[in-house]
């Protein structure tokens, strides 16, 4: 066991972690932050996407070790106060989920997108670059909707 | 998965010192084949040596004849290079349909060109483009590099640290991706040099990454379509499993590469 320190949401946090335990396992399990799903466990399916340093990746297939002293975000970090961020306005405007497993891997993966490819983003661009998030119950078209509106908003 | 020892070195000389020492270690670039290797239990190293906090180990440089990439590059960060696109424009389309996002913020050419999957992408850009593929001991030719399924030259402990690609006249890069997992079911690179000398690599269709040289010979003749997709290849030797058969795979290369021919630029 070694102590891993990071920014988790803009607070400084650590706990003790096995270097086998996957930034997700840390995330849920030491530090109680059940926001992050583990959909799959591999690498496949987003339901754990969160950033690193700025950038969207599948906490399951990453070590918290490897994430030592960076900056994470996660689903609950989005929100100010009790307003929720463009994105997940969006998403709830436009139904963009129905049984929810997925939508914090959507969102954090949405939001990387805007940052990348910027407000305009194309419904093309949106649909390749969701690739990486799987729904197993809305289909795609209102999730692809949320995102474009979001985008807007953001 | 099972516990190992966890190492962050910040200079090749300490990575490949650490490996030296341990019992069964194993370097890691963006991680995206060796932790889900080692969650089924495929792999259980006994270290793992993490690359990705060495000093300048990633980067990206043009010259006028030659891109060099550093092994530590994601392939994110070569799909959005700027000079990447303009010197080798399908490099840096072919790093952008690895994977999802999340795998292309990970992944490094390094780490992938290292692991040899079959069905990887780089490997056909490195036969395809005449790569060298240089490590901290030597220089090594793509031609010579990938040897069979997984396989490569690299000798125990070597380290990948650049890949230089010469810039071809033209080149072309088509994927008839796997569905499920955006692998290359079969994909196909191929360039032309200024010389008119042409290169086909072929990923996903064998074990081994290869080159395409009945593809080669017919469009140093004749660079067309036509002329790439009218060359029959020979299912014997190549893959077949539950998502394609031999033949179904021989025939894609012919048509990926004629679709190549015609997009190159």
């Amino acid at each position: 066991m070694s102590v891993v320190k990071m920014k988790l949401n803009g607070k400084a946090v650590n706990g003790d972690v096995e270097a086998r335990t996957l930034l997700v396992d840390f995330i849920r399990q030491n530090l109680g932050m059940t926001g992050t799903h583990v959909g799959c466990d591999t690498s496949q399916c987003g339901a754990c996407v969160v950033h690193v340093n700025g950038k969207a990746i599948k906490s399951c297939t990453i070590l918290a070790v490897a994430c030592e002293s960076a900056d994470v975000t996660t689903v609950e970090g989005l929100a100010k106060g009790g307003d929720l961020h463009a994105m997940q306005a969006a998403f709830k405007e436009h139904h963009g989920l129905q049984c929810g497993f997925c939508t914090p891997g959507m969102i954090m993966s949405a939001i990387d997108i805007v940052k990348r490819n910027g407000k305009n983003v194309s419904e093309d661009v949106i649909r390749r670059e969701l690739s990486g998030n799987i729904c197993r119950c809305t289909g795609y078209h209102n999730i692809v909707k949320a995102v474009q509106a979001g985008a807007a908003n953001m | 998965m099972e516990n190992f020892n966890y190492h962050r070195p910040a200079t090749v000389l300490a990575a490949a010192a650490m490996l030296k020492k341990s019992k069964d270690g194993k370097y890691m670039g963006g991680g995206h084949t060796l932790l889900p290797t080692m969650k089924q239990g495929l792999a259980a190293p006994t270290d793992i040596i993490d690359l990705t906090a060495i000093k300048n180990f990633g980067g990206i440089k043009v010259s006028k004849s030659i891109v060099t990439i550093k092994a530590g590059t994601t392939h994110m960060e070569v799909a959005a290079s700027k000079d990447i696109k303009k010197a080798i424009p399908a490099l840096a389309e072919m790093a952008g349909k690895i994977g999802g996002v999340h795998v292309r913020h990970k992944g490094t050419i390094g780490g992938s060109i290292a692991n040899a999957d079959p069905a990887a992408d780089y490997p056909s850009a490195c036969l395809g483009l005449g790569a060298t593929i240089e490590t901290n001991k030597r220089k090594i030719e793509a031609d010579k590099f990938f040897t069979g399924m997984f396989e490569t030259a690299l000798k125990a402990g070597e380290i990948i640290t650049a890949v230089h690609f010469p810039i071809p006249k033209k080149s072309a890069h088509q994927k008839f991706p796997n569905p499920a997992s955006r692998y290359a079911l079969t994909g196909v690179f191929l360039s032309q040099d200024g010389k008119g000398k042409v290169r086909v690599g072929v990923t996903g269709a064998a074990a081994s990454a290869f080159r395409a040289t009945e593809i080669e010979a017919a469009l140093t003749k004749d660079f067309s379509a036509k002329s790439a997709s009218s060359v029959k290849i020979a299912a014997k030797g190549l893959m077949s499993d539950m998502h394609a058969t031999a033949a179904y795979r021989a025939h894609l290369v012919s048509v990926l590469a004629g679709r190549a021919a015609a997009a190159a630029k």
